[in-house]
């Protein structure tokens, strides 16, 4: 059982550091291979905020967050927006470069090497309860994504802006013409995508590690979310990142022969059983 | 997609099976065609201490044109390209390592036949799905044989490397020197004819369905075309292509090391063509040479921080030169174009 | 060309111009330092240059009397291709007298290839997979091999009373090296090895592995992972699973605690028993002077790890090849002299090894402690004159 937990909370992490990928991607169909890049941002924001200036772990995730989304809506005024009509291999081509820049940039201002954080007290060691040993931090997680899931698949499903959002995304003119302002749903969009990855990225750091690699590292992994979800699908992801969180976990504890092949397996199994994602729509 | 902005062998598109005439005019090879093939020649006698370089080049160039087959013509994006490669890589050196033949050209053969047999196998995975679905599948795949390579480290050598690998000399006559010297003249040679088979492939009326396809695949069977088939055969003949980049990897070096493999070598050939500029044959080829001697050059001025510099080129390059570098020649070309229709 | 020329130089200078070595300047060495100076493993390029640049500067910038041109080329991680075509460059463009540097495996295997085709002594300054010295003969190494360094840990265990151990390694070849290496050693001197993973390189979650470990109870887990991002990620789970209460004790390799990423990977490395050849905190009078110069040289408070010691250990092999042959930088001559070349490091006596070429040296067993604050790694017990185990 504690195997379980395990991967459900390790895909609770998967799912918090993608589900802004599958906003950017799949909501605004922007190929933004640069999602990972804002994930380190984030990590590296928590880590000096945490670190060296002493703020407290949970104001630095915040805060983490809420830079990555203001570095999110700075990019997507100064550059992405120039790319929203351009070719999918246009934006991979830029969004590659883009983090080509930020490891670099990562690289000369921390070193490369990884980058300590230390958690509180109060959210280390391990807790029992009813014959299961629960890592706090895990549960932290868990709790965390629950919460971010909630929250996005109200404001996005239910609320005002999320209407004006799915309508400038499928017809941009109509939506102009009905009195949205496009741009700015748009930038509060993309900011959003981005502070998510600043968020999973900073409750990453102790998990996942973090250096100048990092955009690239896990790159494949938040494709495989967001594919397997479905993209834009909210709850698609989050069953997605659980369902490859609990597999990969499971598979590594009771085959760990196989343990680097079973999160593909089952990335090319889903796909071919339902080749538009779990919840995704056609 | 933004739509395909006219080339020479677009020209012929949709009215192929009418009038035959532009099809054979783009078939027809022209000056600056030939001022290009002029540059290998060149870069011989002036760079004659780069030739393992310029051999990469070269080998890149295969490489991306094998992937300018799938993703230009063909439209599928594929981020697990260095499969094939890497199993041509493997098969040169298998052959070579553990059953002593070291012949290139029968190796070069062996590879493309056995990519080839990867790519049938893998095909009906891949050409399943549309998009994002595709692309996380070629991932998969590429991924997937990358940890076999890797359990079987016995067998392949794993990370440290097959060793053994002894080239005979090529035809008989030549053998590989330490400075590059047959494998230069070798990996060009085996380059141009690629690039002829694939200049012929992409101008015939097979050619011309996979474009037509890539614009509109749910018109084709109407047309009495057969997508899947198309397709498939086209997936195969860039595997086979990709197994003779990696064979020749494998030959020039005389080594193979699992980062053949790689996601990294997948992602960096999606880069060059895209670079270079997807659909048309030219753009693989210059992708491969501005990457790499860009790659080369940065790393040499500025080993540390080479990355941020090559970032900002490719960032450059999408905010003033869409579809490419060889985007930036269309309006050229499109003048040069209407000046030979007026003749 | 250049060599003739050398040649005549050094010969003009031994044959009773005495001092007029100083005056009339032989021509320069060159080195090709192949390493990775961007990308991930960029700290390791940066750690050849530290180690190389105090040695010259002790030496007053000659190596065996020539002034010394250190040329750089970047290889980041393991690219063999890569590393080959630069080997080849060097060879023929940059003229190189010797390669060294060398720190993934794979490239070392490639260069070594050309080294030997190019007849040209390639210094291995990391790079610790055996067979690269036994593949080419112009390969020696001034590092280390995975067996050399986990074999030491099982006969370390055994002597301790620990005859159960679980092991986890990285799933390459490296990590199947030193599984098989610790694994021969531990059942040789009676112990039993109580089953056995090995974990991908590419995922840092370890959970499920650490659970499974702590449901076979062995009296000790060993693990072997490339430093830098895995070994934390596992004493993190293996902290947070509480292994240490459960009886279960924790021992590695000292890719674990690389004093490079030690500080980073924090408090949960206290009390791990590593087992390799060099310490920074290693107490010794000339490890004490080669800490001090490395942060002389470089102007900044950063620890030399095992790859700057043998770099450091690299030029010094070099110049007493250079001293016997006279100054000759003949590839088959120095190659000649530099077998059964033996010296102090600042890690103790090394040697290298007169039929293999690969290093003979001292491996230590330490425990990871925090001394004025600081996390080192401090030697407790110690294995002499350790060969590489695959070797014999």
């Amino acid at each position: 059982m504690t195997v379980v937990f395990d991967g459900i909370a390790s895909g609770m992490l998967l799912f918090l550091i993608a589900v802004g990928l599958s906003v950017t991607l799949g909501l605004m169909n922007f190929v933004n291979l640069a999602h990972g890049a804002f994930a380190m941002f984030g990590g590296y924001v928590c880590v000096v905020a945490s670190g060296r200036w002493g703020i407290p772990f949970l104001p630095a995730v915040v805060l983490a967050a809420l830079a990555t989304a203001a570095l999110g809506a700075l990019l997507e005024r100064l550059l992405f927006r120039r790319l929203y009509g351009a070719s999918q291999l246009d934006q991979v081509l830029f969004s590659i470069g883009l983090v080509f820049v930020a490891m670099a940039i990562a690289r000369w201002g921390f070193g490369p090497a990884q980058q300590p954080i230390r958690l509180p007290a109060w959210l280390q060691g391990q807790v029992h309860l009813g014959g299961l040993d629960i890592g706090v931090y895990r549960a932290f997680l868990v709790g965390l994504g629950l919460a971010v899931a909630y929250g996005l698949h109200r404001a996005i499903g239910v609320t005002r802006f999320g209407a004006r959002l799915r309508a400038s995304v499928d017809k941009p003119d109509v939506a102009r013409g009905m009195g949205i302002d496009v741009d700015r749903v748009f930038v509060v969009t993309f900011a959003l995508g981005s502070g998510l990855a600043g968020l999973g990225g900073a409750v990453g750091v102790e998990l996942l590690g973090l250096d100048p690699s990092f955009p690239l590292r896990y790159l494949v992994y938040f494709l495989i979310v967001v594919a397997v979800g479905g993209s834009g699908s909210i709850p698609g992801s989050l069953i997605a990142a659980i369902l490859i969180g609990v597999c990969d976990v499971a598979g590594k504890y009771w085959m760990p022969q196989i343990g680097a092949f079973i999160i593909y397996t089952v990335m090319v199994v889903m796909l071919i059983v339902r080749p538009h994602g779990l919840l995704g729509r056609k | 997609m933004t739509p395909l902005t006219p080339t020479s062998s677009d020209r012929a598109g949709p009215a192929a099976t009418v009038d035959l005439a532009p099809l054979r005019r783009a078939a027809r090879p022209r000056a600056l065609e030939f001022a290009f093939w002029l540059l290998p020649v060149a870069a011989w006698f002036l760079f004659p201490e780069n030739l393992a370089l310029l051999t990469q080049i070269a080998i890149t160039a295969i490489f991306a044109l094998s992937l300018d087959l799938v993703l230009g013509y063909a439209g599928i994006v594929t981020l697990g390209h260095a499969a094939f490669f890497g199993v041509g890589a493997y098969a040169a050196g298998m052959l070579s390592a553990k059953l002593g033949i070291g012949d290139p050209l029968l190796g070069l053969v062996f590879a493309a036949a056995v990519s080839a047999l990867a790519g049938a196998i893998t095909s009906p995975f891949v050409l399943r799905g549309t998009g994002l679905t595709r692309l996380m599948v070629t991932i998969g795949i590429g991924m997937m044989l990358f940890e076999a390579a890797n359990k079987a480290n016995d067998f392949t050598g794993g990370v440290d490397g097959l060793q053994g690998i002894e080239m005979t000399p090529l035809l008989g006559l030549w053998s590989f020197d330490l400075w590059g010297k047959t494998a230069y003249v070798y990996a060009v040679a085996v380059l141009f004819v690629v690039f002829l088979v694939a200049r012929h492939v992409v101008g015939s009326p097979f050619g011309l369905s996979l474009r037509a396809i890539h614009m509109n695949a749910a018109r084709m069977p109407a047309l009495g075309v057969s997508v899947d088939a198309r397709l498939t055969a086209a997936w195969i003949a860039a595997a086979a292509i990709a197994g003779i980049a990696g064979a020749l990897l494998t030959q020039t070096t005389q080594f193979v090391s699992i980062d053949v493999l790689g996601f990294g070598r997948s992602a960096e050939i999606l880069l060059i063509l895209i670079l270079g500029g997807a659909g048309r044959l030219y753009g693989a080829l210059v992708g491969a040479i501005v990457f790499v001697t860009l790659h080369h050059l940065l790393a040499d001025v500025d080993p540390e921080y080479w990355q941020l510099w090559i970032g900002l080129v490719l960032i450059g390059i999408v905010l003033f030169a869409r579809n490419g570098l060889m985007g930036v020649v269309d309006p050229f070309e499109r003048l040069l174009a209407r000046k030979e229709t007026k003749r | 060309m250049s060599k003739f020329s050398l040649i005549a130089c050094t010969v003009l200078a031994m044959s009773g111009f005495g001092l007029a070595a100083e005056a009339a300047d032989p021509a320069p060495i060159k080195i090709g330092v192949i390493a990775s100076y961007s990308g991930p493993y960029a700290d390791y390029g940066r750690q050849f240059d530290d180690g190389i640049a105090l040695w010259l500067d002790e030496h007053g910038g000659k190596l065996g009397g020539h002034p010394v041109e250190i040329v750089k080329k970047d290889v980041p991680g393991a690219a063999p291709d890569l590393a080959k075509r630069v080997a080849q460059e060097l060879v023929v463009k940059d003229k190189v007298n010797f390669f060294a540097g060398l720190d993934f495996s794979p490239n070392a295997y490639a260069v070594g290839a050309v080294a030997k085709e190019a007849k040209i002594p390639a210094i291995v300054m990391n790079a610790s997979s055996s067979a690269i010295t036994t593949q080419s003969p112009y390969v020696a190494r001034v590092s280390f091999t995975v067996q050399q360094v986990s074999d030491p840990m099982a006969r370390w265990a055994v002597k301790n009373g620990i005859t159960k151990v679980y092991t986890i390694v990285a799933d390459y070849g490296p990590g199947a090296d030193s599984e098989t290496a610790f694994e021969k050693a531990f059942t040789a001197n009676g112990g039993a090895i109580v089953g056995k993973v090995r974990a991908p390189l590419s995922s840092p979650d370890f959970s499920a592995y650490v659970q499974r470990i702590k449901d076979e109870k062995p009296q000790a887990v060993f693990f072997f992972f490339p430093s830098g991002v895995l070994p934390p990620a596992f004493l993190k789970a293996a902290k947070e699973r509480g292994l240490e209460e459960a009886g279960i004790k924790v021992i590695a390799t000292g890719e674990a605690t690389d004093d490079s990423y030690l500080e980073a990977t924090g408090d949960v490395a206290l009390g791990l028993i590593t087992s390799h050849h060099y310490s920074y905190a290693h107490p010794s009078e000339k490890n004490r002077k080669f800490v001090e110069g490395i942060a002389r040289v470089t102007g900044k408070k950063l620890r030399p790890s095992y790859f700057a010691v043998a770099a450091y250990d690299g030029m010094a092999a070099l110049d007493g090849a250079l001293a016997k042959t006279g100054g000759d930088v003949d590839g088959a001559k120095v190659m000649e002299a530099l077998k059964g070349l033996s010296f102090e490091s600042p890690r103790g006596p090394i040697e290298i090894d007169a039929a293999t070429r690969d290093i003979v040296q001292t491996v230590y067993i330490r425990k990871t402690e925090k001394v004025n604050g600081e996390l080192v790694n401090v030697e407790f017990d110690q294995f002499d004159k350790v060969k590489d185990p695959a070797k014999q």
